[in-house]
């Protein structure tokens, strides 16, 4: 239902124009005569009205070939008791349609040499079908509604002059090709995939190599990114470009892409409801993800692995990032996630494991961050003075050199049932939470914080000794930075 | 040489001493692995034994001993044998059983529970602070011949290392924040042996913490084959210093 790709190219805007109206026609006599009949019933009526309103719906959203299933049994139902005749007409208008979108074959022997050339010729709502082979070609402008699809996964090789497909229209699909080495400019955003100010454009099972960026969406809704495999051999942050990268656009899906090798994995700014869904960023130079102004996406089953400076997340609020892992992102100025100015979001059941900081956080209010697991961290959290408002509920904290680090002297962020592995308090009343509360903020985190190289220093006799003693009696560290129910026994989160 | 060794060493097992630290060592380290879930954890808490445990035990033990034996040592000095031999021999029977114990106690333990580089590096370091406070151990012996002064002396050592000298340096690395202190705090750590082998270990376990910052510098040091070899040379070095002096004191001593 969702895939546009999954609509027939039997559909063209005449066809379904004549459909439409028959149908409309024939539903209604039917309809009608069904209610002059049975008039007395009048739940009968009803059903058949519903279903007769829903099918026109999606005769509007030109998904006619896939009725939802109450739709069908309407279907059924008026069928049987009312008119064989609509069966037949629908039949006929399904099987002999007179005006069948062509294919266009690409590949050495084939009538199209080239991508471009079959593009050039093709009609609106044509398949262009390029076959497996090795095509030198750039630049390729997509003006109409076109479908180009790779059969066995042909190359285009652009050998660093300009990008390769460029979409400046709507319902185009982009699926199995192999895209090669796109130039590297400082002046223009060459990419393997630029979609600009389309809808509806479908870019999936693409294999991306050497690319300066992957896929550019820039001033585009509704697109779908998925299961492509994003590829660069970046060295330094000026002379690369984002895998995928979205720039005013709304309403995007990006699922199941790999991106690596790039300056950012995912970079989106200006991208508001989108959904980010189990993508793999790894080995990003700067960062997995990134994103600004990019109000109420959602994130969820992403894993981001081992990037420069691991995820970064600016000036947005209303996300939802759950179920992601974040890991070993290690760096002098590496986060697992670095939240600046986010508000009002959501973080939950997430993975953050051995990451210089689990979370860096900065000017962040109103967040939600529960049911995370954060492990072998050196600091897993750091919460500057400028958050407030914030809770920390229900996480894990477990084997991290730093539970909570901060700069501030008062607390204005709630801690309470989180797991702590370091919390030596006991439990009289049974009821599994601590009857003392936890002091995440140890005083050596906040020598460290004062003078760095102290933490060479970890571990040692005299540090032990002197964060016992502030835990005894807590004299430098946040008094009211606490949590009053530390839970004894570690929540058994399945993340996955 | 070797006879002298082997005698010492047999003198030594005879004590039962080595025998009750060996045994401790070992239950503790045993029961360390079984309770902790995490073999990590246990490893941190076998660190704070062998960073306190390991140097108090060695250098008391080191004193005693080398008290107890001035007897054996006077008539051993009778005999046509080289001063410097004896003394190496007593300290290499005193160092050997030591490391040999710890080696039993908590090398054994920590490889079948925790094989890996971590568990290497927290047996050398051991094996290394044991030499290292033996050899301390004898030049505080040496010094003096009051036995109750000289283990004064070690004791004073032992605290030194492993309390005050951090102390000390986290005071001035606190005053002096406005500075640029990472190399200063690098050449700091290797004046003290404990340091060392906590900062070879932790390279290990506290990783993630230690990419950050300034951590990332001593990373970079430690990390790499150079700085192990360094650091391991400079343990060497401590193992060294202390012997030569204290052998030399002891080659014209008046006994």
């Amino acid at each position: 239902m969702k895939d546009p790709n999954s609509c027939p190219a039997v559909f063209t805007p005449k066809s379904i124009a004549f459909l439409d109206n028959l149908m409309n026609r024939q539903l209604k006599q039917a309809a009608m005569n069904f209610s002059r009949i049975f008039k007395k019933r009048f739940s009968l009526p009803l059903v058949l009205t519903n279903g007769f309103r829903q099918l026109k719906m999606k005769r509007l959203n030109l998904y006619l070939p896939k009725y939802s299933l109450p739709s069908a049994l309407a279907d059924g139902l008026l069928t049987l008791k009312c008119s064989a005749l609509f069966l037949l007409f629908s039949l006929t208008f399904f099987v002999l349609n007179p005006t069948h979108a062509a294919d266009l074959k690409v590949c050495k022997t084939c009538d199209y040499k080239t991508v471009t050339s079959a593009v050039n010729a093709a009609k609106p709502h044509d398949r262009i079908l390029v076959q497996k082979g090795y095509y030198t070609e750039s630049n390729i402008q997509i003006k109409k509604p076109v479908q180009l699809i790779g059969v066995g996964k042909p190359v285009i090789d652009a050998k660093n002059k300009g990008g390769i497909f460029q979409v400046e229209t709507r319902h185009v699909v982009i699926k199995g090709f192999e895209l090669q080495n796109v130039e590297v400019s400082y002046m223009r955003d060459y990419s393997a995939i630029k979609v600009y100010e389309g809808a509806h454009v479908t870019i999936t099972d693409n294999h991306i190599k050497n690319a300066f960026f992957g896929i550019y969406l820039q001033r585009t809704d509704s697109c779908t990114v998925s299961r492509n495999i994003v590829e660069g051999e970046a060295r330094t942050e000026t002379t690369s470009g984002n895998a995928i990268h979205l720039w005013y656009s709304d309403f995007i899906k990006i699922s199941d892409n790999k991106t690596s090798g790039h300056r950012d994995g995912i970079y989106l700014e200006f991208a508001k409801r989108c959904t980010i869904k189990d993508n793999l960023s790894f080995g990003n130079i700067r960062y997995g993800l990134h994103f600004m102004f990019s109000d109420g996406n959602v994130y969820t089953h992403n894993t981001f692995r081992n990037n420069g400076a691991g995820v970064a997340v600016m000036y947005t609020r209303d996300i939802v990032m759950k179920h992601n892992t974040f890991e070993h992102n290690w760096g002098p100025a590496a986060y697992g996630l670095l939240l600046k100015d986010i508000s009002r979001s959501t973080i939950s059941n997430n993975r953050f494991i051995k990451n210089t900081a689990g979370i860096y956080m900065e000017g962040s209010t109103y967040l939600h961050i529960e049911k995370n697991t954060f492990q072998g961290n050196g600091w897993a959290l750091r919460v500057l003075s400028s958050c407030s408002e914030d809770t920390f509920r229900l996480n894990n904290f477990m084997s991290n050199t730093f539970d909570v680090s901060t700069n501030a002297n008062s607390a204005s962020n709630y801690f309470s049932h989180n797991y702590w592995d370091k919390y030596e308090g006991y439990d009289l009343n049974k009821d599994k939470i601590g009857d003392v509360p936890y002091r995440p903020v140890s005083l050596f985190s906040l020598v460290v914080e004062r003078v760095p190289s102290s933490i060479m220093f970890l571990r040692s006799f005299i540090v032990d000794l002197m964060d016992r003693m502030e835990k005894v009696i807590p004299s430098f560290t946040p008094e009211m930075l606490k949590d009053d129910s530390p839970v004894l026994r570690q929540y058994a989160y399945d993340h996955a | 040489m070797n006879k002298i060794i082997k005698y010492v060493l047999y003198d030594i097992l005879r004590s039962r001493t080595i025998i009750g630290y060996t045994a401790f060592l070992f239950l503790m380290s045993f029961g360390l692995f079984n309770l902790e879930s995490d073999p990590t954890k246990a490893v941190l808490s076998l660190l704070n034994v062998v960073l306190l445990i390991v140097p108090l035990i060695s250098i008391i033990f080191g004193t005693i001993h080398f008290y107890n034996s001035t007897e054996f040592i006077e008539l051993l000095v009778s005999q046509p044998i080289n001063r410097r031999k004896i003394f190496l021999s007593e300290y290499l029977g005193v160092a050997l059983s030591l490391a040999m114990a710890f080696v039993v106690g908590v090398g054994v333990p920590a490889m079948l529970f925790n094989p890996g580089p971590t568990s290497i590096y927290l047996v050398t370091s051991g094996v290394f602070l044991s030499f290292i406070f033996t050899s301390l151990a004898f030049l505080a012996s040496v010094l003096t011949r009051d036995k109750a002064k000289g283990i004064g002396i070690a004791l004073m050592l032992w605290f030194y290392f492993s309390l005050l000298y951090d102390g000390i340096v986290m005071f001035i690395l606190f005053y002096f924040a406005d500075y640029p202190l990472d190399n200063a705090t690098l050449l700091l750590l290797s004046l003290n042996p404990i340091d060392l082998g906590r900062v070879l270990v932790l390279l290990n376990i506290d990783v993630s913490a230690l990419m950050g910052y300034t951590g990332a510098l001593y990373k970079s040091f430690f990390g790499n084959w150079v700085g192990i070899a360094l650091a391991f040379g400079l343990m060497v070095i401590w193992v060294m210093v202390p012997l030569f002096f204290a052998q030399r004191k002891f080659v014209k001593k008046d006994l």
